[in-house]
């Protein structure tokens, strides 16, 4: 089951493609200012190992995007077991040596678009999070994966701030979950996984807003019904279930037709969103749903 | 008595020097954007921090009756330098927001009728522009009574920035809480001190 999905996104893939892309949008600009074109704000090399651990979103450890990376160290991931449960095979708890021992771990270079309409390119390294659940042996009724991020109050200042409702909860629909774009992802740069990053254990679905990966995860259900989200939970005027990356879409709060790229300095200039993040190889997953009314 | 010893060294200090300390914090800031200082985002480290800043020098100038009335602190002179560098941080944050952070006049536009903690922001703002305008000794001369009701519309901008603050976070965090907290004890003391005017 590993290995389903092709990375086009290691550096050397990418830099003769990108010139092919500017050169088309040359054509297309064709008379239009040179001025106004997005070139090189476009580039998809990773981001450096340090911007993607000190610019992170892990409201357990505060709200301010330094904050994870401040206060994360205090989060124990020593003797981490996960809880399967619900409609499958084999429930229990779960060691991480368990539960991915064997499985191959892959590189996988992804675009990371979070809500807030800033967006990384992160090197993961994990699984398929299909392989998982082949391995727990999955009932046939079952039509949802939820998660559930630890929580460990002593150490997490937002837990005691109670920022927003905690467990952090999460779910994918079987059909997403299953999807060879999905990963349980356990490290970054073939280093394990920072702990702001999400350690030790995090899942990773590339066409979907950055909350929808939730990290940590310590307890992993399948269901019949959609299970609930948290920040679906907080404001389902503003964050749906299934959160694919629309550029069509506008947020209450943020337009997402455009993103920043992190890194790019006090000048760098925005660039258009993708629909699906770029992944368009999902867009069957939807066929026949209004993505603006199930956004 | 420490008070005492504040007033007399006030009497000494000047008030021009609140605008070259805040000049040269809002160039640090710059400076730290521009080198890697703020982090790997620095366009909306900044902005917030412009933005804070600013509400944070106007809570300030909103505290000077109440200590003078209750505490017998003497700072009305710094109260206008107070009050126009918090204006110049509003500025820059509004600067920051339409040149480096949205970077489209169009979308600015939408932002401001469709999102609204950017259509409160924008209120607040407009609020404080005739007070930037009118803060400097000619104005006050002119206007006489009119400078003071003219310059009431501190409160509502400052509420109005506070509710901005809260309305954009997302979850419960603290801060912008202490700040409308702040503003309301404020205004509270402050309609205090009215009513017991209007009864003596
Ligand atoms: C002129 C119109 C204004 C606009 C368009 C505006 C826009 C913004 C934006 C886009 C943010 C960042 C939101 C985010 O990161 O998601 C922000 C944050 C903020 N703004 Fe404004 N703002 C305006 C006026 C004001 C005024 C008048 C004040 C204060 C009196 C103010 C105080 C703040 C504060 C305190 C923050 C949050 C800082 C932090 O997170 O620490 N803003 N504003």
């Amino acid at each position: 089951m590993a290995f389903r999905w092709k990375n086009d996104l290691t550096e050397k893939d990418i830099t003769p493609k990108q010139l092919w892309l500017n050169r088309r949008q040359i054509i297309a600009a064709a008379g239009a200012s040179v001025v106004g074109m997005p070139a090189l704000a476009q580039s998809l090399e990773p981001n450096t190992l340090s911007d993607i651990r000190s610019y992170n979103n892990y409201y357990e450890f505060g709200t301010g995007k330094e904050d994870p990376a401040q206060n994360a160290n205090k989060l124990d991931t020593s003797n981490w077991t996960i809880k399967v449960d619900g409609l499958v095979d084999n429930p229990g708890d779960y060691s991480l040596a368990d539960l991915l021992g064997g499985l191959s771990v892959e590189e996988r270079i992804y675009r990371f678009r979070c809500v807030e309409a800033w967006s990384m390119v992160v090197p993961w390294n994990g699984v398929e999070l299909a392989d998982v659940l082949n391995r727990v042996g999955v009932k046939s009724s079952a039509k949802y994966v939820a998660f559930e991020t630890v929580v460990q109050p002593d150490n997490m200042i937002g837990v005691q701030r109670r920022v927003i409702p905690f467990p952090y909860v999460e779910g994918l629909r079987l059909d997403e979950a299953r999807h060879p774009l999905t990963l349980l992802a356990t490290g970054i740069y073939g280093e394990p996984m920072a702990n702001q990053n999400g350690a030790p254990i995090r899942l990773v679905v590339p066409w979907k807003y950055g909350f929808k990966s939730i990290k940590s995860i310590v307890r992993i259900t399948l269901t019949d019904k959609q299970p609930p989200a948290t920040w679906n939970l907080i404001n389902a005027r503003e964050y749906g279930f299934y959160s694919n990356v629309n550029p069509n879409v506008s947020h209450p709060r943020w337009s997402q037709a455009s993103e920043r790229r992190i890194g790019g300095g006090l000048f760098a200039s925005r660039q258009d969103t993708l629909m699906f993040n770029g992944y368009d190889e999902v867009a069957s997953l939807y066929d026949g749903m209004n993505l603006a009314e199930n956004f | 008595m420490i008070i005492d010893r504040i007033n007399r060294a006030a009497r000494k200090i000047p008030a021009w020097p609140v605008y070259i300390v805040g000049s040269l914090w809002a160039g640090w800031l710059f400076w730290l954007g521009l080198t890697g200082g703020l982090g790997p985002e620095p366009i909306n480290t900044l902005e917030r921090e412009y933005g804070s800043t600013a509400l944070q020098l106007l809570v300030a100038g909103l505290c000077i009756t109440p200590l003078r009335r209750y505490a017998g602190l003497n700072l009305i002179k710094y109260r206008r330098a107070l009050g126009v560098t918090a204006f110049f941080f509003v500025l820059a944050h509004l600067t920051i927001w339409i040149v480096l952070d949205v970077q489209s006049l169009s979308r600015v536009w939408e932002d401001i009728l469709k999102r609204p903690y950017v259509t409160i922001g924008m209120a607040s703002f407009v609020l404080l522009v005739p007070l930037a305008i009118t803060s400097n000794n000619i104005s006050v001369r002119r206007m006489g009574a009119q400078w003071r009701s003219l310059h009431k519309l501190t409160y509502p901008a400052v509420l109005m920035g506070s509710v901005h603050f809260i309305w954009l976070v997302k979850g419960w965090p603290i801060e912008p809480f202490v700040y409308f907290g702040a503003i309301v004890v404020l205004f509270a003391v402050r309609l205090d001190v009215i009513q017991r005017m209007s009864r003596g």
